[in-house]
């Protein structure tokens, strides 16, 4: 199955160019995993000791709020991963996860690979250049929603 | 430079006074677009037909209020001048206040418009944001009219909120259609909406185009341009054959008045489109 999954991981663009013994050491921790449209993968407060790879479908990251009700902050689509709350303690999720159609990722199960990443610094970094991109820009698309720029400016 | 040598170098000529005289015309239809938003069809009171290419713009008198430049939204085959307008101040409120029937004045086409003649053969990448969909639709007109001549096509889109996009049947029908490839994403949506959330410029990296075979063509909030344009430029296509519509505020439309100064260009007669090769200095500069 490792195998199966190393050959999943490494087509995966978030993996591109990893070195075949880094994927096979985070595959390891991998899990093939699906969802159906509508069903929700996490929600907010919960333990966050799941990293996902999305494979096939698309998820929306949704935050409620009092009198407002839940609003979709971002999509997030095959190619893509999500969850990244599993690298920086306390490890909770900070938004709910949805399906919002029949959906397949593969999980990695953050306990074990965070204790692959202490055990292994050279696994942690090369895992950490890629999370960072992916922060970086969600907080640049982040800061264009807040600036509003299609709101009519009279 | 001395008053007197601007002067020489700044005539009026009769054809310059002729295109600032606006013609009678009469508002054929109108519908809404959205909130905000309503698109009205125009034929002139003589009845002539008006030849424009996509991505001009004309400048539209309501009598009484004053004159606004409003893109074309319409196919250019010279069948039926339409135009869509935001309700974001007198002039475009009385614009989206005129009913069938209603008389209105008009100058134009003015200004360069899209490279359509550059993109055949080419990948068309056209990006829009907001309002910026309706300058485009001539395009997207155009080469649906003449499909044969340009390769993969697509439309990335991105609008404020659900409720926000433009023309949603005619982008059901691109879709359907298969002509083009189109991809739509919203700053803002509920739980209800089934599409992306994110911004427009997330949609570029999985957008499938020939980099050194593509002219794109770009329009919408100058910040979403300037992004847009710069993450086309990190997947490989030349600046040169990126295009921009720039919007400032257009008074006379014949290069004039200099209230649309762009650096050195003056956008209502060297614009509105133009290469990101050439925006691309005077976009970094700020206040500009």
């Amino acid at each position: 199955m490792a195998v199966e999954y190393a050959s999943m991981l490494s087509k995966h663009a978030f993996f591109k160019g990893l070195r075949s013994e880094v994927v096979d050491l985070v595959a390891g921790c991998a899990q093939e995993i699906e969802f159906s449209a509508g069903q929700y993968i996490c929600h907010e407060d919960d333990q966050a000791d799941q990293f996902y790879v999305l494979v096939h479908g698309h998820v929306a990251l949704q935050i409620a709020s009092p009198g407002r009700g839940a609003r979709t902050f971002l999509t997030i689509g095959a190619g893509e991963v999500f969850g990244v709350n599993w690298l920086v303690a306390p490890y909770r999720w900070t938004y709910d996860a949805k399906a919002l159609d029949d959906t397949k990722a593969v999980v990695l199960n953050a306990v074990c690979l965070r204790r692959k990443c202490e055990a292994d610094h050279d696994l942690g970094f090369e895992l950490m250049k890629r999370v960072m991109p992916v922060l970086i820009e969600r907080l640049h698309v982040c800061r264009i929603q807040l600036l509003d720029l299609y709101l009519k400016q009279n | 430079m001395s008053i007197t040598a601007i002067h020489k170098h700044n005539v009026i000529d009769m054809h310059d006074m002729q295109q600032l005289v606006p013609k009678l015309a009469r508002v054929k239809s109108c519908f809404s677009d959205g909130p905000d938003v309503s698109t009205i069809e125009v034929e002139m009171a003589d009845g002539a037909p008006v030849d424009y290419a996509p991505g001009q713009f004309n400048m539209l008198t309501v009598f009484g209020v004053g004159e606004a430049a409003i893109s074309i939204s319409g196919a250019p085959d010279g069948s039926r001048l339409i135009h869509t307008i935001r309700d974001v101040g007198a002039v475009s409120q009385a614009l989206m206040r005129l009913k069938p029937g209603d008389q209105l004045g008009l100058r134009g086409p003015f200004g360069v418009g899209w490279p359509v003649r550059a993109a055949q053969s080419k990948d068309v990448l056209i990006v829009a944001g907001g309002l910026g969909l309706a300058p485009l639709r001539s395009v997207l007109y155009h080469i649906l009219a003449h499909r044969v001549q340009f390769g993969v096509v697509t439309l990335l889109y991105g609008a404020r909120r659900p409720a926000d996009i433009l023309y949603q049947s005619e982008i059901a029908n691109w879709r359907e259609s298969c002509e083009i490839n189109v991809v739509m994403t919203v700053d803002h949506a509920d739980v209800e909406w089934p599409g992306r959330v994110g911004v427009v410029t997330q949609l570029i990296d999985q957008a499938e185009f020939q980099s050194q075979n593509t002219l794109a063509m770009i329009c919408g909030p100058e910040v979403m341009m300037r992004f847009v344009a710069s993450a086309l430029v990190d997947r490989e296509i030349d600046a040169e054959n990126i295009f921009l519509s720039m919007e400032r505020n257009m008074k006379c439309a014949i290069g004039h008045c200099g209230h649309c100064q762009f650096g050195p260009n003056f956008l209502c007669r060297d614009g509105p489109v133009l290469s990101y090769k050439k925006l691309r200095p005077l976009l970094k500069v700020k206040e500009l």
